[in-house]
């Protein structure tokens, strides 16, 4: 994001809209870049006005992620595309157990979007970056021709730092390790759907979007290389990631249905709406395996933030040859969890 | 959840169990049809198999309306839907069927059709109104439970004066399909039947009364609710044990005997009974269907359209057929979890999370089974 010193009008950011020029290169991409992006991200690195940005690292190894947000609806309740697109891409460092230390963001946005709009979500990705204390250091920005997007796409790319010694892999857990769950589940997804067009209905569930790297650093401090594995279960929910790491470890997953937190209202809409929480996806939450002897004092660390408060022992690893994740039943009887086929909801993230 | 937590109590459920574990005869297999996929969903997602003694076997009926629809309606709704002036509007669940040669009304939709997904049928009278130069085709399928909302829409259509509104009409009869089962001649001995839970809500609980009558086979309706299909489990061995074969209601809570008389009313009033239809894996049935009586011939988009179903055949490994009636389980399929899985389903009863073969593989009822052989094998 070149920051140029155009003349002319200023944008209407009030009724305006997003028109090809604005992408084009010109003047007009100027003062998109410096009235929307600049105003809402302000830091040093995308100041400086550069193709790229510059920063020292500390010494160490580095780990990096990117994500594409397609999210329908843009703004749900809870969150927004931005928040999301911030949260989610820091998400995917910190299950690394890594300190998340700079993000880059790229917009595709449709001709005719609002600038209001833009302008609005550019603010919501401000304002969580810096709550994250992990500045947006460059971005691009592109539209395309109406009907070509939906709205705006948002992509994010971060960077960060693992803590010497940490070695976090999804092939790691092992027989007697032990599932730890970071709180309810199936809020993110019920409430984008809530939100829906043509299926739109009244609940007070929000998005539980957060960045979870302050919650990790919590748990790094406790139980170190004792952590075998972080993930956090965003599309297909906890099935889908419980089953990735027992393919990916070769091992097996033992849960119990009652240990699993789901709150009143998320339970009631799945039921109405025909879903399995456990399929539907989260945005501020964490499984982790640990080594069963450092397990208790994990618990007591995630409990204690503020973003594990209702965090639970869910299940156990155990040998199996086939990778089954199974779980007990409230019922009190047993089934295979299986990964979701097909699509439950079109773009929730 | 209040109204729902009750029906999913695990103490209960054990008790009934325990109760189900003395009065099974150990000397003897019992076998029992549950006729609808909402029960046979909820057997699998709640692990009822695992609360049974080994001698009491359930096996999975035809009540999914996906799974019966044959393929040549599909292929007929395919075509319809690539008529330039047509909107097709579907339940999800439809999507996804496969068709002849590979083809699917998803696959319909990416090359440029119409087609939308809809929640209720209103939602299509919605588009119709929306979009009055549009052809709002309606694609209706389902037993007894979905039946009235269609008439719904039709009755609506006709008040609001749509003349760019018409249905296309699937739906088929649950009392039929059972007598078919119990027809066929090569057919396994089916004991009795958990009674299906929202069809008896509408058609109510004397259309069974003949499977009692001169099947000799006893009938128990029962709620989707875990408790209520193991409770009928209970009803249903206790009625072999003592030698009665009666109609017995355990969802009470919702059936009574006659139905709901206005559904019903309404039903024949917009539609009636086809000669034959046919179901897929069962073949043709008759009078197991409804059409759109003469007076509402121009929400009848068959009439409309002038469609006419061209026979299509299933992939002759495809064992939907012996499934459905009960003469095969999912496993006992080459195509089962090879060929065949809920992401690329060759037939039909891998299709709907109520079809058995997808509540098979969903939930890994199979699965479970072989660790089980493979720890006893490797125990001994």
């Amino acid at each position: 994001m070149n920051k140029h010193e155009p003349t002319g009008r200023k944008l209407d950011l009030r009724n305006g809209r997003v028109e090809l020029s604005h992408g084009a290169g010109g003047r007009a991409m100027a003062r998109l870049i410096g009235e929307i992006f600049h105003v809402a991200f302000d830091n040093e690195w995308l100041g400086a006005g550069n193709d790229q940005a510059a920063f020292d690292v500390p010494a160490g190894r580095m780990a990096m992620t990117t994500d594409g947000y397609v999210v329908s609806p843009l703004f749900f309740p809870g969150g927004d595309i931005g928040k999301l697109a911030v949260h989610g891409t820091i998400n995917d460092i910190a299950m690394a157990g890594a300190r998340p230390l700079h993000m880059s963001a790229s917009f595709i946005i449709e001709e005719g979007f609002p600038l209001a709009e833009l302008k609005r979500i550019a603010q919501s990705m401000g304002e969580a970056s810096r709550a994250a204390g992990v500045p947006i250091v460059t971005g691009d920005t592109k539209v395309v021709e109406r009907g070509k997007a939906d709205g705006v796409f948002v992509s994010t790319t971060c960077v960060g730092i693992v803590p010497v010694g940490l070695e976090l892999s999804g092939d790691k857990a092992r027989p007697g390790d032990v599932v730890l769950l970071s709180g309810s589940i199936g809020d993110h997804g019920v409430a984008v759907m809530s939100k829906r067009e043509n299926l739109s209905f009244d609940t007070e569930v929000l998005s539980d979007t957060a960045a979870l790297h302050e919650l990790v650093a919590r748990m790094v401090e406790t139980a170190g290389p004792a952590i075998r594995l972080m993930r956090d279960p965003t599309r297909g929910g906890v099935a889908a990631t419980l089953n990735e790491i027992a393919h990916q470890s070769r091992v097996g997953v033992r849960i119990e249905e009652t240990a699993i937190p789901v709150a009143p209202q998320v339970a009631a809409a799945c039921e109405l709406l025909g879903l399995d929480p456990l399929n539907v996806a989260n945005e501020g939450k964490l499984i982790a395996v640990v080594a069963r002897e450092a397990a208790e004092a994990l618990l007591a660390t995630m409990r204690a933030h503020e973003l594990g408060g209702r965090a639970a022992r869910i299940g156990e690893i155990v040998e199996d040859a086939h990778c089954f994740v199974q779980m007990t039943t409230a019922f009190g009887g047993g089934r295979v969890i299986d990964w979701l086929s097909g699509e439950q909801l079109p773009r929730i993230c | 959840m209040k109204h729902i937590d009750e029906y999913r109590d695990g103490e209960l459920a054990r008790a009934i169990a325990r109760r189900i574990a003395e009065e099974a005869r150990s000397e003897r297999q019992y076998r029992f049809m549950e006729f609808c996929g909402g029960h046979t969903h909820a057997i699998s997602r709640y692990g009822i198999e695992d609360l049974l003694p080994e001698n009491i076997r359930l096996i999975h009926g035809p009540g999914c309306p996906v799974c019966v629809l044959p393929m040549g309606r599909i292929d007929d709704a395919i075509r319809l839907a690539a008529r330039k002036e047509v909107t097709l509007c579907t339940y999800a669940d439809l999507m996804r069927v496969p068709a002849s040669g590979g083809a699917s009304l998803m696959k319909a939709k990416a090359d440029g059709a119409d087609i939308r997904m809809v929640y209720s049928t209103l939602d299509a009278i919605a588009i119709a109104e929306k979009e009055p130069e549009r052809e709002v085709v309606f694609f209706a399928i389902g037993f007894e439970t979905t039946t009235p909302p269609t008439a719904l829409a039709i009755r609506l259509a006709q008040k609001k004066g749509l003349a760019n509104f018409s249905v296309y009409c699937n739906h088929v009869l649950t009392p039929a399909a059972m007598q078919a089962i119990l027809d066929t001649k090569d057919g396994v001995e089916i004991e009795g039947f958990v009674g299906p839970a929202h069809v008896s809500t509408v058609i109510g609980s004397a259309p069974y009364r003949r499977f009692a009558s001169d099947y000799r086979k006893p009938v128990v309706i029962a709620g989707f609710e875990p408790l209520d299909v193991i409770q009928a489990i209970l009803m249903l061995l206790r009625q072999i044990n003592e030698g009665r074969c009666e109609i017995e209601n355990q969802y009470r809570r919702a059936v009574t005997e006659s139905g709901n008389a206005k559904a019903i009313d309404e039903m024949a009033e917009i539609f009636e009974l086809r000669d034959a239809f046919e179901w897929r894996g069962l073949g043709e049935i008759p009078s197991s269907a409804l059409k759109l009586r003469e007076t509402y011939a121009q929400f009848d988009a068959e009439r409309r359209f002038s469609m006419e179903t061209r026979p299509a055949r299933d992939n002759p490994a495809c064992e939907c057929g012996a499934i459905l009636r009960g003469q095969k389980r999912p496993q006992d399929c080459k195509l089962f979890g090879v060929a065949c899985t809920p992401e690329t389903p060759m037939g039909s009863c891998m299709v709907s999370s109520e079809g058995s073969c997808a509540a098979y593989w969903a939930y890994g009822r199979f699965r479970r089974y072989e660790t089980r052989q493979n720890e006893t094998r490797k125990a001994s």
